[in-house]
């Protein structure tokens, strides 16, 4: 892995390798939890945490972990850290716990956190592991709370429970329903590559002639 | 991403060695959660409790006090009945609201079945004089957010139990003539949730039914 800057670490989870829009990973809880902008905050931070604390001990202890147990120990710290925050919330922020139901248990299983240990944590020190998870934890928050604020307004009409159009709107009810999230991802990932592709092709107008040239014989 | 490297000749590490890993991962996971458990425990349990004593004041009409009783085999208790555990299936638990000149308001009944993700568990005021069902709570569900939820959230469909006759019958929306007290209308869209509080309640009167009417019996001699 080539060296990268403290920055790097942090931003290429945030944005250029977002989790859910770029890597498609963490999918089950992005489309699962994401009715609801309070929903999607309690998800994202839990996960947050369970992220940063599997990457802490991941990349603290990765010099004794043999490699042929160390998925299973991965697993275990991560589920370690699932149980932690399905306890902690449920006394913490009793009605937010109630609200996620099974989906705090299911952090478990995410595929975003066990990647970023087998890929990073387990492979570099323990500040850069630290800021990659940061980076990776934020830029899942981002995406359960893009999710989350297109899901909620189209579908109840509301932000964070507060009205935004008024009574005369008629909730578009698919929308919190699980085709919804599909639809939402769908057309997030649309608009993401088409402003990708804009981006690109204006970088290369700059360029001009010798990236418009490129890009036609690429 | 650059590609993994290509794999290296690694040492064959001994079986003792992997063992030992995971017993001490393990053991220290287990620690954690011991630890983290002992730590969140009183508060979720002092929560549930705080939960409880709301829903009983609230489906009980804010009464002046209420006894604990548990009914066992067709009848009331004031304590658990001897030689029943607190885990025996036959037992239940309810509570019995009085106003402030004494007289009794209703009792409180906590019950819980499959709705249609998880068990609904919700607690309901009944007062058998009347058979009228003075109030319904949902405590616990999982129910699908949104949709199924309903059944806590939207006050048309709960405030429709406060008065409502026992037994109670679930009627679809249009179907609701809205002169029998028996009918609650069920919520479009959340139809297996709405009919599970219903089933719900009218499966705990069902059982509690004997209870009430010895004890009724024994108060107007």
């Amino acid at each position: 892995m080539k060296q990268t800057t403290p920055q790097a670490d942090f931003l290429r989870g945030v944005w250029r390798e977002n989790p859910v829009l770029v890597q498609m990973l963490g999918l089950c809880p992005a489309l699962a939890v994401t009715n609801t902008v309070a929903n999607s905050i309690a998800m994202g931070v839990a996960t947050f945490f369970v992220l940063t604390g599997s990457s802490l001990l991941v990349s603290t202890f990765k010099r004794f972990v043999p490699h042929e147990v160390r998925i299973s120990t991965y697993i275990l710290v991560i589920a370690t850290f699932v149980t932690i925050a399905d306890m902690g919330l449920e006394a913490i922020v009793p009605t937010v716990h109630k609200a996620l139901g099974a989906f705090v248990a299911l952090i478990v299983v995410n595929c975003m956190i066990l990647g970023r240990q087998e890929a990073f944590a387990s492979k570099n020190p323990v500040g850069r592991s630290l800021l990659d998870a940061f980076g990776s934890g934020i830029g899942f928050m981002i995406a359960m709370l893009m999710m989350g604020s297109v899901r909620e307004i189209l579908g109840n009409g509301t932000f964070l429970g507060m009205s935004v159009f008024g009574s005369s709107f008629e909730p578009w009810v698919i929308f919190a329903l699980p085709p919804g999230g599909f639809l939402t991802l769908g057309f997030l990932l649309l608009t993401l590559s088409w402003v990708q592709r804009k981006r690109a092709l204006k970088a290369a107008i700059r360029e001009w002639p010798e990236g418009v040239a490129q890009r036609r014989t690429a | 991403m650059t590609p993994p490297a290509p794999p290296t000749e690694r040492p064959n590490v001994a079986p003792g060695r992997l063992l030992a890993t995971l017993a001490g991962a393990g053991a220290v996971a287990g620690l954690l959660i011991v630890f983290v458990f002992g730590w969140t425990q009183p508060t979720i349990q002092a929560y549930k409790a705080r939960m409880l004593q709301e829903a009983v004041y609230e489906v009980l009409e804010a009464p002046d006090h209420y006894d604990t009783l548990y009914a066992y085999a067709g009848a009331l208790h004031d304590s658990p009945p001897p030689g029943v555990g607190p885990r025996d299936k036959g037992l239940e638990i309810v509570y019995h609201g009085y106003r402030t000149d004494g007289t009794s308001i209703g009792y409180a009944i906590p019950a819980g079945e499959p709705g249609f993700q998880d068990v609904i568990r919700l607690i309901f005021g009944y007062d058998p004089e009347t058979g009228t069902i003075l109030g319904m709570k949902v405590l616990e569900s999982k129910e699908t957010p949104g949709l199924g939820d309903k059944i806590e959230k939207d006050q048309d469909f709960v405030s429709q139990f406060q008065g409502a006759g026992s037994p109670l019958k679930g009627m679809k929306a249009r179907d609701v003539t809205g002169t029998d007290p028996h009918e609650v209308a069920m919520i479009t869209g959340a139809t297996i949730s709405s009919r599970a509080v219903i089933r719900i309640i009218n499966n705990a009167l069902e059982r509690l039914q004997p209870a009430f009417q010895s004890s009724v019996a024994e108060r107007s001699p």
